[in-house]
């Protein structure tokens, strides 16, 4: 069926040039016709390629970004056509095993901070097209060192064993008592999409914790929250409209997307279709409950509460308004929001002591900011403004520890 | 030489108001247009955090966001006879720079000029005579009406989410706005703002005498509001630092906050900040605009080739830059002939200020276009029959919020420093108040505009000479307008009030109102005018000079809605005449 797509085209280009070895795989020479490209160049906004294979400032795809992981530094490789340091040599089947097995061209094992435990869910027409459409990219030569961890992280061999305990290779299987929407939707969201990514919370390895799909996990500084249906800690007040609006503006009537996730807003989201937004709106709003019971907010009357109460009215209430309620598409809402009542408040820290500013889309362009106050608030001030947000006007969560400031201040500043 | 650049269809001069509107709107027909602003970029998010934006050393003692004087400055002179001398510090006007320009660090006052301003030569003709005006006025009529303005005040506001209360819709008075305003189309995007205690009591004062207080249109918006652009700005939070800042709350309309963020994402759109236009550029037969001339920070020079050229730079810099292009003929104030840099006007400012005993009014909370006003004794929506002068002003009370450095709000008599000093500011720190009113300006034959012959900029261009002192007229018409602030002030029953009418010479210092207007001025031919009714040149077809430099004169109120609508009508007017049919869109 896919094969049918693919062209043979024997007189063409340097490429072909490498004698009988090359054209005994001449299916991965020829070029793709412009259904297959394009169907590539959606999947590779769908999957936000370019985001993390494009150093800051330089041509895209053609790698170099620096990921930190708990483990040390990967450097993302160059994904253009060249053929000394790009994946110009690739066919068509070693890309497939890239993303369905993480397993590179010579049979390497790729670190899992390229994320095949999501892409094994892609199918192979898809994963063709996307080889297609990286295949017609401008080759660019970028030689990259891929591979920045220290001893013992930078053995690959051992990923074997980490495959071994984290990493199920295979497609995605619909499930037939669901919708076809809902069934994009989850394609989209497992596959593609790698949300759980960022958003499912990791074991010790680094492995995703699959029955916590989606709850929420720190990463790199931030924390990407809940998104499952949770009432409290998760996106449940949100409307499947809400959810569209968010992942297509920016913005909707609660929050704006900031920090990484207003990158993967402008890059990504906001290029996807209306229906698949609808599809991923469905499934995210029927992935099963996850409620969890709100904890007793601190009360008022605590010294750290009176603290916040008046560092907010002086800091933060312009802004954000006096109840938290915010300005929609402006301020987010801090009142009843899933990331305030988060049980870790990574991101909150992260926004008060550097400030973040919000992707621009062509139909929410304001892209405000919050300002950073990591030069003139303390970790003592930081910890009680956020102790009193996260137990105000319906929200409660644990206290912000002074410590847990510090320790991002940290963070921050070797950045 | 300078290195060409390749074409594009439109070159714009500046990046304020009027040429952030032009770039919006034919960005939007489809053209590909590059601005060039002199000064930086400057946005928001990044330049004006709520954390360090609110600091008055900064913005107001230190100027941040004006032009520097050893870029680019003005002389000036009172009358014809003198030797002018160069401005090295800004004093009584603030010229802004940088992406917003002047739009960043305005007030946000909204006014609407009134129908009879726009024919004001032959209003006054009919209703007082022909022979009415006073010799030394040199009043003339704009070319334009009310029904061509209005579309474009209308855009505006949309654009900035102006907050108000109509006061004539589509010809019905409305209780609560202004009852002599011209008849809007419709009301104001959002609701008037509410109002500190210091408007309330001159508003209700003012009602108990007769006159009818309205809410003060006003730019810093009261409700979350999302234009047709797109973007969106917050309600203003009365934090008082408008004036001479950038605001952080997306409360206070600007080019950054309300246009450049949607214009950035247009693929027809180019910026090139920091670029300093040197001239524009004509063709051997002077009436074809070929583009302009610019330099960047190291000196180099670069030529942007383009169809059409629009000029968008304050009121100084346009002027300057027609008469250093050779546009038009430049004006001669002993034979009254040529026509760039005539009718050159400022605004007049008087006040009264009133020390009360017993009332608090919180002075800290306030905003630039905050306040209520009245407008019985503006223009002349009041009978000058026998009075020896035309105009008036805007009488209003506006507490733009207390600087926390310069408001020392002490009577007469008291030392300019020491204990009595520190005694007297805490006495009436929180009781003082002042009624202000902003009042027009007209033109005469000797206030003009012109290239200063001694002093030059760093490029060896002539600098801009101001020739300015006020009009007998307008010192006559500050002496009775500010009597009627007295008489409500008084009404008001303060321990003492101190009037404050503009008297004598014009002086640099101290800072009176950035509203300068004209020298460059539309109307209905080409021998008084410089452009017609469209902003178009009457000599180079294919140039638009856009802005407060059209105005022939200026009413008593606060230019920006004007200047932008006329950017909103040169923009129109490019899209839907001169692009159909390239030439002169007024036939004479």
């Amino acid at each position: 069926m896919t094969r049918a797509l693919w062209k043979f085209r024997l007189g063409m280009t340097a490429a072909a040039v490498g004698g009988l070895s090359s054209l005994a795989m001449a299916q991965s020479l020829g070029d793709a016709e412009f259904n297959v490209v394009d169907r590539g160049r959606y999947l590779s906004i769908l999957s936000d390629c370019a985001a993390c294979h494009t150093a800051p400032g330089g041509r895209p795809f053609a790698g170099g970004l620096s990921i930190e992981t708990p483990f040390g530094n990967l450097v993302t490789p160059n994904i253009t056509p060249d053929r000394e340091t790009g994946i110009g040599k690739y066919t068509k089947d070693d890309f497939q095993r890239v993303m369905s097995e993480g397993i590179g061209r010579g049979g390497y094992h790729l670190y899992a901070a390229m994320p095949y435990p999501a892409y094994t869910k892609m199918t192979a027409e898809d994963n063709a097209a996307l080889f297609a459409y990286l295949q017609t990219l401008q080759p660019v030569k970028n030689q990259v060192e891929v591979n920045q961890l220290p001893f013992p992280y930078n053995q690959r061999w051992s990923l074997f064993g980490w495959n071994a305990l984290n990493f199920t290779a295979g497609v995605f299987k619909p499930n037939a008592d669901k919708s076809k929407q809902w069934n994009r939707g989850a394609y989209l969201v497992q596959g593609p999409g790698h949300c759980g990514t960022c958003h499912t919370p990791k074991n010790a390895l680094g492995g995703d914790k699959d029955s916590e799909a989606l709850q929420g996990f720190v990463i790199q500084g931030w924390n990407a929250p809940n998104i499952t249906t949770d009432q409290h800690k998760g996106i449940g007040s949100w409307s499947a409209d809400d959810i569209v609006a968010y992942l297509k503006t920016g913005a909707n009537r609660f929050d704006l997307a900031s920090g990484p996730m207003a990158e993967v807003v402008t890059k990504s989201t906001s290029k996807i279709s209306d229906s698949d937004l609808a599809a991923i709106a469905t499934y995210l709003k029927d992935s099963g409950e996850t409620s969890t019971a709100a904890s007793a907010a601190i009360a008022q009357s605590e010294p750290v509460m009176k603290a916040g109460a008046a560092l907010y009215a002086d800091r933060c209430s312009g802004c954000h308004t006096p109840a938290g309620e915010g300005i929609p598409k402006l301020f987010p809402r801090l009142a009843d929001a899933p990331l305030v009542n988060a049980d870790d408040a990574t991101s909150l820290i992260h926004v008060v002591l550097a400030g973040s500013r919000a992707g621009s889309t062509d139909a929410v362009s304001t892209s405000p900011a919050m300002p950073a106050f990591d030069w003139n608030m303390s970790d003592e001030q930081v910890a009680s403004v956020l102790t009193y947000v996260r137990n105000s006007w319906g929200n409660a969560a644990p206290a912000v520890k002074p410590a847990d400031v510090a320790s991002l201040r940290d963070h921050l500043k070797k950045q | 030489m300078a290195t060409k650049l390749p074409h594009t269809d439109v070159a714009i001069i500046g990046l304020g108001w009027t040429g952030a509107i032009v770039a919006s709107e034919l960005t939007a027909a489809g053209l590909d247009v590059v601005a060039i602003e002199r000064g930086p970029w400057r946005d928001t998010a990044r330049d004006f955090s709520i954390a360090s934006v609110p600091d008055e050393l900064r913005y107001v003692h230190r100027q941040e966001l004006m032009l520097r004087t050893a870029q680019n400055t003005v002389t000036v002179r009172n009358d014809p006879s003198e030797t002018a001398l160069p401005m090295r510090n800004w004093g009584s006007f603030h010229p802004g720079n940088g992406t917003g320009g002047a739009g960043n660090h305005w007030a946000g006052i909204t006014f609407r000029f009134q129908p009879q301003e726009f024919r004001l030569k032959s209003y006054l003709q009919e209703r007082y005579g022909p022979t009415a005006i006073p010799d030394e006025l040199t009043l003339q009529d704009w070319g334009t009406d009310w029904n061509e303005m209005e579309p474009f005040y209308t855009a505006f506001d949309r654009i900035v989410g102006t907050s108000g209360k109509a006061g004539n819709l589509r010809g019905q008075i409305q209780e609560g706005g202004n009852p002599f305003e011209g008849p809007r189309s419709e009301e104001y995007p959002t609701k008037p703002l509410r109002q500190p205690y210091g408007p309330v009591l001159f508003a209700k004062a003012a009602a108990e005498m007769g006159y009818r207080p309205f809410p003060v249109p006003s730019s810093l918006i009261s409700e979350p509001y999302t234009n047709p652009l797109g973007v969106t700005m917050g309600p203003c939070t009365f934090c008082g630092f408008c004036t001479n800042y950038g605001c952080a709350n997306y409360s206070k309309a600007s080019p950054i906050v309300n246009i450049l963020p949607a214009l950035v994402r247009r693929q027809n759109f180019t910026a090139r900040t920091n670029s300093e236009v040197l001239k524009v550029l004509t063709d051997s037969t002077r009436k074809k605009a070929t583009g302009v001339l610019f330099a960047d920070t190291s000196g180099e020079e670069w030529e942007q080739p383009a169809d059409l050229v629009v000029v968008g730079a304050f009121t100084f810099e346009n002027v300057r830059l027609m008469l250093l292009s050779g546009i038009g003929k430049p004006y001669d104030p002993s034979t009254g002939e040529g026509t760039t840099g005539r009718n050159y006007c400022y605004q007049t400012a008087n006040g009264v200020q009133l020390f009360f005993d017993d009332k608090n009014f919180n002075p800290f909370i306030g905003g630039g276009a905050v306040g209520m006003g009245i407008d019985e004794f503006n223009n002349d929506n009041f009978d000058h029959s026998g009075l020896g002068f035309f105009g008036g002003g805007s009488i209003r009370v506006t507490p733009i919020g207390a600087a926390p450095i310069s408001y020392r709000p002490v009577p007469p008599g008291t030392p300019a420093w020491g204990k009595e000093w520190k005694k007297a500011t805490v006495k009436n720190y929180l009781s003082a108040m002042s009624i202000g009113c902003e009042a027009s300006s007209y033109a005469t034959r000797n206030n003009y505009l012109s290239l200063d012959p001694t002093y030059t900029d760093r490029f060896g261009r002539p600098l801009l000479r101001i020739t300015f002192d006020f009009p007998e007229n307008d010192l006559k018409m500050a002496q009775y307008c500010t009597s009627k602030v007295a008489d409500i002030a008084r009404h008001m029953g303060p321990r003492q009030m101190v009037e404050n009418p503009m008297k004598g010479h014009w002086n640099t210092v101290p800072y009176q109102s950035s509203h300068v207007v004209g020298g460059f001025i539309m109307g209905e031919n080409p021998a008084n005018s410089c452009v017609n009714k469209y902003l178009q040149s009457w000599d180079v077809p294919n140039l638009f000079v856009v802005g407060a430099s059209a105005f022939p004169q200026n009413p008593g109120y606060n230019p920006t809605g004007t200047a932008a609508a006329l950017a909103f009508k040169a923009a129109d007017a490019i899209k839907n005449i001169y692009l159909k049919d390239p030439g002169p869109m007024v036939r004479t």
